[in-house]
């Protein structure tokens, strides 16, 4: 795989690891990234890891272009034999499926969607060969997710099913964007899940709810208070489905500052996980395994 | 001791350099959009050069001054008026206790920065008191003014500012209602078609009024083509999609191939549609002092000839500090 590098004005370089989605391409991109991140080399500003590509802003007073470009294909070709794996977490998000909320603003968004005779759930169930809206809520909170980017709007996590290709959910973006969305509202378009972490517009499918706040200026939440953004690319979600009175009492935690999210430890291994997907992603941690 | 806000103007917010390091969670630079135009206006108080102010857009704010201090405005001309009474931009103005302030609508440009000596008082919020509305974050409650609220201001500078001191003409920036913008070529421009690629670069575009610090629309040109394809995995199926990816600032974007979108500082860092060209740093001031319907032509450039526009810039800069330092 070699990457291909474009320059964004004086002061970014974009480097698109490869043109389709995949775990390997993101895998790279947080490679590279989190290496250049190890390196503080003076003049670059930001570092921003994406799907299956990044991005950095430098200065290129400090840093030449020339230089930095230089720089970053020799980590490219040092980085190719280094081992797959990452020391990451698994957060578990509660999810009240197919809650009112979303359902109403689905609702009043109709004329811009695919299917107005439908509900969002209803068309990602169709265009995805399941036989009911519960079968494609069992397949979308089935396997865990691979937060592959933060970002669009502050803290907002692009999410990546962490199953074989084929059965990877797909469902097209609203025909045009809608301005609103709840929230905390989880979202689905093109192979990617979201969880849209502002209230604000957004062209993704609408699936659900969580009553999890996952970024928070104020950093009211415990678990928000090192950084009002909960995610970081590389991060492993699992969604674990709520219903009305568990949706009302963890919004009742929030309220009063006990809410708490199930977070655990994983060293993640890419070609383990490759070898057998299925095997390996159910041997991840998580509260299902008490049950 | 507070500047309170009779009016809030059409969208004014606290402003100053912006953040970094936070745009790989999607928290953007944000800061004034007319970087030179807000330097100018604290130079000539002799402020911090950073210091906060307000960025006031199109119909400015009214303001009532429960404080004696010194103002500077530069940047778009909105006739400031105190009690009324016309005074010039671009020049130390006194303000006594009990003075109002309010802006005749921008009869140029875009954006006028209002500095007060000592700078606009908040909390700095991961490194800035730049407003970012998208995320609630920063300048004054993460949102833009709204009448009521009270403004602080911070430690005046020392020595004060002379009134009357002015910005000379030629430090003072033009604001044409058409303008050429130069871009750097790139990221994904290879996936338009040879033609639209040319013709982007010989059409005039205008300012569309869907317009704000997140990004520019533009309208008028010719719809962009972009080449066939089978679409890669992950990418969406319009030609125009890619996997989202991350968006540099003031780069160019074209959903559908229809009406090009430039980011601005409060952009959106990344998403779905292919870039096909990044504004220079140094035009990216140029770009916000566009009104809707104003003109604007791309010009493209190659890497050298950004980094000499952008010495340029900050030559004129140092011109800047030097005549008012």
């Amino acid at each position: 795989m070699s990457i291909r590098y474009t320059f964004g004005g004086d002061e970014f370089l974009f480097a698109e690891v490869s043109e389709s989605m995949s775990l390997p391409a993101c895998f790279t991109s947080m490679a590279i990234t989190g290496q250049l991140r190890q390196l503080q080399i003076p003049g670059i500003m930001e570092i921003c890891p994406a799907n299956a590509s990044f991005q950095l802003r430098f200065d290129p007073d400090i840093l030449p272009a020339e230089q930095l470009l230089q720089q970053l294909q020799q980590l490219e070709q040092s980085l190719a034999d280094s081992p797959q794996i990452l020391d990451t977490r698994l957060v578990e998000i509660p999810v009240w499926y197919n809650d009112p909320w979303t359902r109403e603003v689905g609702a009043r968004f109709r004329q811009r969607h695919q299917d107005p005779q439908a509900t969002d759930l209803e068309y990602a169930a169709r265009v995805n060969g399941f036989a009911s809206v519960e079968a494609f809520i069992a397949a979308h909170c089935g396997a865990p997710w691979f937060v592959s980017m933060v970002g669009f709007v502050a803290g907002l996590p692009f999410l990546y099913q962490m199953v074989e290709r084929q059965q990877q959910l797909q469902v097209p973006k609203y025909l045009s964007p809608r301005t609103a969305t709840p929230r905390q509202t989880i979202g689905h378009g093109g192979c990617f899940a979201c969880i849209y972490s502002v209230e604000g517009a957004g062209g993704y499918q609408m699936f659900g709810i969580t009553p999890a706040p996952i970024y928070d200026p104020a950093q009211s939440q415990p678990y928000l208070a090192d950084s009002m953004v909960l995610f970081r690319p590389g991060d492993i979600v699992r969604f674990k489905p709520i219903q009305q009175q568990q949706y009302e009492e963890a919004i009742q935690a929030v309220a009063d500052g006990s809410f708490q999210l199930d977070i655990f430890p994983v060293r993640f291994s890419l070609p383990e996980f490759l070898a057998n997907p299925q095997a390996y992603q159910q041997s991840l941690p998580g509260t299902h395994h008490a049950h | 001791m507070h500047i309170k806000v009779i009016k809030p103007g059409l969208a004014t917010s606290v402003q100053d350099a912006g953040r970094n390091g936070y745009y790989h969670l999607g928290i953007p630079p944000s800061g004034a959009l007319d970087q030179y135009s807000f330097r100018a206006a604290n130079l000539l108080l002799g402020n911090a050069e950073t210091a906060a102010v307000l960025e006031c857009t199109l119909l400015g704010p009214q303001l009532q001054f429960n404080v004696a201090c010194q103002i500077a405005i530069c940047g778009a001309t909105m006739q400031p008026r105190i009690n009324g009474q016309p005074q010039p931009a671009h020049q130390v103005l006194s303000i006594a206790t009990g003075d109002t302030l309010d802006f005749l609508p921008a009869a140029a440009g875009m954006r006028a920065y209002l500095a007060v000596s000592g700078g606009i008082d908040l909390a700095e919020v991961l490194g800035s008191r730049s407003t970012y509305a998208l995320g609630s974050l920063g300048g004054y409650q993460g949102r833009r003014l709204q009448a009521g609220d009270m403004l602080t201001l911070g430690a005046a500078p020392s020595t004060a500012a002379p009134v009357g001191r002015s910005l000379p003409t030629a430090l003072q920036r033009s604001l044409p209602s058409k303008t050429t913008v130069r871009v750097l070529p790139g990221l994904y421009a290879h996936r338009l078609r040879p033609e639209s690629a040319t013709r982007f670069y010989q059409e005039q575009w205008s300012v569309s009024s869907e317009s704000d610090r997140t990004g520019y629309r533009l309208k008028g040109g010719t719809p962009l083509q972009f080449q066939p394809r089978e679409a890669p995995f992950g990418a969406g199926a319009d030609p125009s999609n890619i996997v989202d990816a991350g968006y540099p600032i003031g780069s160019i974007q074209v959903p559908a191939g229809k009406e090009p979108i430039i980011l601005l500082r409060d952009a959106v860092s990344g998403g779905g549609y292919a870039m096909i060209a990044t504004v220079i740093s140094a035009d990216l001031d140029v770009v916000a002092q566009l009104q809707p319907n104003q003109g604007i032509t791309f010009a493209a450039v190659d890497m050298q000839q950004a980094l000499q526009a952008r010495q340029h810039y900050q030559a004129d800069l140092q011109q800047l500090r030097q005549a008012l330092g």
